[in-house]
């Protein structure tokens, strides 16, 4: 076994995404995950890897792009001013079909909001974020050993469907220190071949076309049809979630990413009381849990979910529950984190409504 | 189970950061579970900075809480931000030395280490937090004093490491002080 060690979160996926093969990191520094840019650009050159420090976000997402065409490992974070700055390079390399990394370490919002933890960005990173049909694989680690974990996953998933995936954390994850163990340094020679659509240099062969863009709409229609059989294909293989206790429950916790952790609380504080309460957690919100979750919700007497925002994921609980059952949200925002005492005081509430 | 909930506060720049930073690293040490979470942002200035440390046998959920059950208090400000948090029956351990006014709570109990001036004694005002630490360690046993050490060791290198001695020497006299 590896020794533990004491790390930061922004720190820990910086760590896993150098082991993960990441060589290149293009960004520009914002609180709080600026540690992370911090530590790639004292890293990398470490790894004979480049780091570089963009003049801004639209600068970084492009950088991001050029490298993807490459077909290198390459990722960049950010925090939610700054992702949302690279929305239009973001849907340009979901257009492109190409690899690549962003970790979005959430803070208050709408705008300049401010620098403690939030899940208001759920909607941008599941939804869209840019402009046309395309989505991003959305990885919600909810501990420091989990976010080593879903980085990882997130660079083989890039590559498996030459997707952007996108790791959505919050400022509490980047800020915290968690003891966790580093996976072992991934071969580079092991990573996948892409020299069947990479740019690499065309000399002997026909050159390779990267591009978003055709003005015929009939292919332009038949580029989307293709991204379209990708996704279809990811939600049919990629779902993650976990559950907590949830065979005797009467009833249902929702949560992801650091909420879902403060539920795990809640759930055995409310047990305690004898509170029968289980927990549902998606790890990939998208591909979203929609059959998982509404199975998992059979039965019960009611189900609450929790956010970091003012109601978000909760969209997609309530197309899971397709109107079986009435569901209960419960949320803070603009970087106010529910603490396990006030969500259980909220469950109560709902436990007397239904007994 | 067993499990510690704390929440060390004081101004920036007295250590509390440093100390929560040590006791989680400890507990990794001792096979035990353990997050460190600190306050950031605006909270900084001036103000208080704090950190929630919470060590477990179990896996732990919540790295926030609303009722620590136990505080390392470093100056005024947090004696009024998180004295009326502390769950019944919980630690208090204040720094007389900064903090000359009375807690109101009467169903906790509560340690008073003049810690600056022992740290001074000892060679330096700012390892108060290390005296802090001790009376910790003393009264809650939430982390063994060899793992303590090791965390030392590990955090405190190169020109720092010649300060180990001296932390350690600190985090003695506040347990010496616990056990009155």
């Amino acid at each position: 076994m590896a020794e533990k060690v004491m790390v930061k979160g922004n720190e820990a996926m910086g760590e896993a995404a150098v082991r993960a093969g990441c060589r290149l990191y293009f960004g520009y520094p914002i609180t709080p995950q600026s540690e992370l840019t911090e530590y790639m650009s004292r890293r990398l050159p470490e790894v004979e890897g480049t780091f570089l420090q963009s003049e801004s976000e639209v600068a970084a997402v492009n950088m991001i792009y050029g490298a993807a065409s490459t077909g290198t490992r390459v990722m960049t974070s950010t925090s939610s001013p700054g992702f949302s700055l690279m929305q239009e390079g973001i849907s340009y390399i979901a257009g492109a079909e190409l690899p690549s990394v962003f970790i979005n370490v959430v803070r208050g919002g709408p705008g300049l909001g401010d620098i403690q933890p939030a899940q208001s960005d759920y909607f941008q990173g599941t939804k869209g974020g840019g402009h046309g049909d395309y989505h991003l694989i959305v990885l919600a680690p909810s501990s420091v050993q989990e976010a080593v974990d879903l980085v990882q996953l997130a660079f083989d998933l890039a590559d498996k469907y030459r997707n952007p995936v996108l790791v959505l954390a919050d400022g509490m994850l980047g800020q915290m220190m968690e003891p966790v163990e580093f996976p072992e340094f991934r071969d580079l020679n092991t990573l996948p071949d892409h020299s069947s659509w990479a740019m690499q240099g065309c000399e002997g062969r026909e050159p390779h076309k990267i591009t978003s863009f055709d003005i015929d709409p009939i292919n332009l229609e038949k580029m989307n049809l293709g991204y379209q059989k990708k996704y279809r294909e990811i939600e049919a293989n990629e779902v993650r979630y976990e559950t907590e206790m949830i065979e005797d429950a009467e009833y249902l916790l929702v949560g992801y990413g650091t909420m879902a952790r403060i539920l795990g609380t809640v759930v055995k504080m409310a047990r305690n009381e004898g509170i029968k309460v289980g927990l549902f957690r998606p790890i990939t919100l998208w591909p979203f849990p929609y059959k998982e979750l509404e199975s998992a919700a059979e039965g019960k007497k009611a189900l609450l979910t929790v956010e970091m925002s003012m109601g978000q994921m909760v969209e997609d609980v309530r197309l899971a529950i397709n109107g079986k059952m009435h569901v209960d949200f419960y949320g803070r925002t603009g970087g106010v984190v529910p603490t396990p005492e006030e969500v259980l005081r909220e469950l109560k509430k709902i436990v007397e409504r239904s007994e | 189970m067993s499990e510690n909930i704390l929440i060390a506060a004081g101004f920036g720049g007295q250590g509390v950061m440093l100390l929560g930073q040590i006791l989680a690293t400890a507990a990794m040490y001792d096979n035990k579970h353990s997050t460190w979470l600190p306050s950031y942002g605006p909270e900084m200035r001036g103000g208080t900075a704090n950190c929630t440390v919470v060590i477990s046998d179990e896996l732990i959920g919540s790295p926030v809480t609303d009722s620590p059950g136990e505080l390392i208090i470093m100056n005024i400000p947090s004696l009024l931000k998180f004295e009326p948090a502390l769950k019944e029956d919980g630690l208090l351990i204040l720094n007389t030395s900064v903090v000359d006014r009375a807690p109101q709570r009467k169903d906790v109990e509560v340690v008073k280490i003049d810690a600056n001036k022992i740290a001074e004694e000892i060679g330096n005002t700012k390892i108060s937090n290390m005296v802090m630490l001790g009376a910790y360690l003393e009264k809650t046993g939430a982390v063994t004093v060899e793992s303590v050490e090791k965390a030392l060791r590990k955090k405190l290198t190169g020109k720092k490491a010649a300060l180990i001695e001296l932390n350690l020497k600190a985090i003695e006299a506040g347990m010496k002080l616990a056990r009155k």
